[in-house]
């Protein structure tokens, strides 16, 4: 009996955590799988790395708790911005993270942030329409190809229904800015979404590349790096930012105002922008990186995927997307009543 | 003494009872009635906005919808059920056992597998639509996922077992004198299906309608695969207060306003069940 209640015990407490030095929150498969042991052989520092598969989930989780149990988070930028307006982060010490030197100066400037006070970006992009290139007639160019598909493409297109990229979709195409507040647009926007739901396959923010490949789906609402999924399994599968342009989105590592490790904290983020950890991100996320020597590594790419060459100039000529403060309710509310209709 | 032991017994249950049910309805409740921050949050400003907010157009919509799919996915539930657990209390006893284990058989594999496997089989390019293509029957592929008949597809796959045992529990549970009384006084078998059998076993009839109803309405993994996020459910919209629209005390008023419906349809059951018994 006693032994029994050993093992019941020492079972019990293997499903506690270990001590760690610094907890990282990431979205799933974002960095590479043994990232916490390779950053442990570099540096001596014990990481844990959690898993958070939306912004609004780990914004949940840190406004619940004041800021505390992490210590980097991976958000979108916009939601570095609320973390930080919250007062949430801490201050960026660049002195710890010599590694910013790789980066494109433009990625110290920020529209949101500049001199990066608050968050260091991890990758960027930008949003656009993904298609099956020998299934479409004629290239698409605008986002109303998307929200009013020809006949022959009609219930082949998915969108994204994250509310900041659902509404944005409807937003540029009636020339409006992506981080409009003005209820008016909002809901003109919104008419037109609700008018585009009757020619939608389905909305789909996780898989549409698989529905891509299998030509379930001609047509998808997607983001720049994950629409690279689909044409490294079919070449024909092609990605074009419309015309009327659309959202620069950056993904940022950001640094908890609680954390009591911030110097492991700082570490870490520098282990991040090394150019072999960098030029890892590339290579097997597909997303562009904002540094310098990652990108000239993996240049041979850029034939392949396209959207991975893509010039500076061309990537921030897309309008920053940035935190809507009290209108995110309002965000909230209209993606609720599209959904709902 | 005996009496004061056996409760003692009761402890760690009630114990984890309040812990993990009652103490979470409590914060649920309470939380309905404040307001969510700028950045979301919790802003402590005692209100009824919340359930003003409930029974606005755009919600009441999606509640009564996430009905009409909860109710449809019972009905059809309990329409194939009866017959199934009628078969197998009919089938020779040595059998049942077997039948029985085969209703419950799916419940080994993970529940998004399953729904996943609906995917492969009713998408465009799916198994369905292939084969059906492939026999000339049809010629464009016909669109029958990532819509409501899809939705409800799923919800009826996944809980028929629950209306078949429940149901096969209330036939098994009948009295064959009073059959046998109905013979003898002339009924036929359809008589006597519909003047005694059905009526008596009414209450594993509604037991299992309202275990389909009461898991449809508050699921939101099926319709977001299966309805491909374009048929919002109550559920949907509760999870996305929660993780989506940083919303919680409107999420905690919608799911306070779910228990309550849920609640309602338990007692009327309960209600029911004692007047027939």
């Amino acid at each position: 009996m006693n032994k029994f209640l050993n093992i019941i015990c020492i079972l019990l407490i293997s499903t506690l955590p270990l001590k760690a030095d610094i907890v990282v929150s990431n979205w799933d498969g974002y960095s590479a799988p043994d990232i916490m042991e390779t950053f442990k052989e570099a540096t001596g520092v014990n990481g844990e790395m959690a898993i958070h598969a939306t912004n609004e989930e780990v914004m949940g989780k840190v406004t619940a708790s004041g800021g505390k149990g992490y210590d980097v988070l991976f958000v979108s930028s916009p939601f570095a911005e609320a973390l930080d307006k919250m007062g949430l982060l801490a201050e960026i010490d660049h002195a710890k993270i010599p590694n910013m030197k790789h980066f494109y100066k433009e990625a110290m400037n920020l529209d949101f942030d500049r001199g990066n006070q608050f968050q260091v970006p991890y990758a960027w992009g930008t949003t656009g329409l993904c298609y099956r290139s020998d299934l479409v007639s004629g290239t698409p160019s605008s986002w109303n190809d998307l929200l009013e598909p020809s006949d022959d493409i009609k219930g082949k297109v998915t969108m994204l229904s994250t509310d900041r990229w659902l509404l944005a979709a409807g937003l540029l195409s009636l020339g409006y800015s992506v981080n409009e507040t003005d209820p008016s647009k909002l809901n003109e926007a919104k008419e037109k979404l609700i008018l585009a739901k009757k020619n939608l396959l389905a909305y789909d923010d996780t898989v549409f590349y698989t529905k891509l490949v299998s030509g379930e789906a001609v047509m998808a609402h997607a983001w720049d790096g994950w629409c690279n999924y689909a044409t490294w399994e079919n070449p024909d599968v092609k990605f074009v930012v419309p015309s009327e342009g659309s959202d620069l989105w950056v993904d940022t590592m950001v640094i908890m105002k609680a954390s009591s490790n911030k110097d492991e904290a700082h570490a870490f983020i520098n282990y991040i922008l090394d150019p072999a950890i960098s030029t890892w991100t590339v290579e097997n996320i597909m997303y562009k990186v904002p540094n310098v020597a990652a990108m000239e590594a993996t240049s041979g790419m850029f034939e392949q995927f396209p959207n991975l060459g893509m010039s500076i100039n061309e990537l921030l000529k897309n309008e920053t997307m940035k935190d809507v403060g009290s209108a995110a309710k309002l965000y909230a509310k209209t993606v609720s009543e599209i959904l709902a209709d | 003494m005996n009496t004061l032991k056996r409760n003692i017994l009761l402890i760690p249950g009630l114990a984890w009872i309040f812990i993990f049910l009652i103490l979470p309805c409590i914060l649920i409740i309470s939380l309905s009635f404040f307001e969510r921050g700028i950045y979301g949050g919790i802003v402590y400003n005692f209100n009824f906005e919340n359930y003003s907010r409930v029974v606005e157009f755009t919600y009441l919509k999606i509640l009564l919808n996430s009905s009409k799919i909860a109710f449809l996915s019972g009905f059809f539930a309990v329409l194939f059920g009866y017959p199934a657990a009628y078969f197998i209390y009919k089938a020779p006893a040595k059998y049942q056992i077997a039948l029985l284990f085969l209703v419950i058989l799916p419940f080994w594999s993970n529940y998004l597998i399953r729904t996943y496997a609906w995917m492969v089989l009713l998408n465009n390019q799916g198994l369905i639509n292939t084969i059906l293509i492939n026999l000339n029957i049809i010629k464009e592929p016909l669109n029958i996922l990532y819509t409501e008949f899809s939705v409800i597809i799923g919800l009826i796959y996944n809980y028929l077992p629950f209306v078949i045992l429940s149901i096969y529990s209330s036939i098994s549970k009948l009295d064959q004198n009073l059959i046998e009384a109905s013979k003898d006084l002339g009924g036929s078998s359809i008589k006597t299906f519909f003047l005694v059998t059905l009526p008596l076993t009414l209450p594993g009839v509604a037991a299992g309608f309202i275990f389909v109803f009461v898991l449809s309405i508050g699921n939101f993994i099926t319709p977001d695969l299966l309805g491909g996020g374009k048929f919002l459910m109550i559920g949907n919209l509760i999870y996305d207060q929660f993780l989506s629209a940083r919303d919680w005390p409107f999420g905690a008023s919608l799911s306070f306003v779910l228990i309550f419906i849920m609640l309602f349809l338990l007692f009327l059951q309960a209600i029911f069940v004692r007047k027939i018994s």
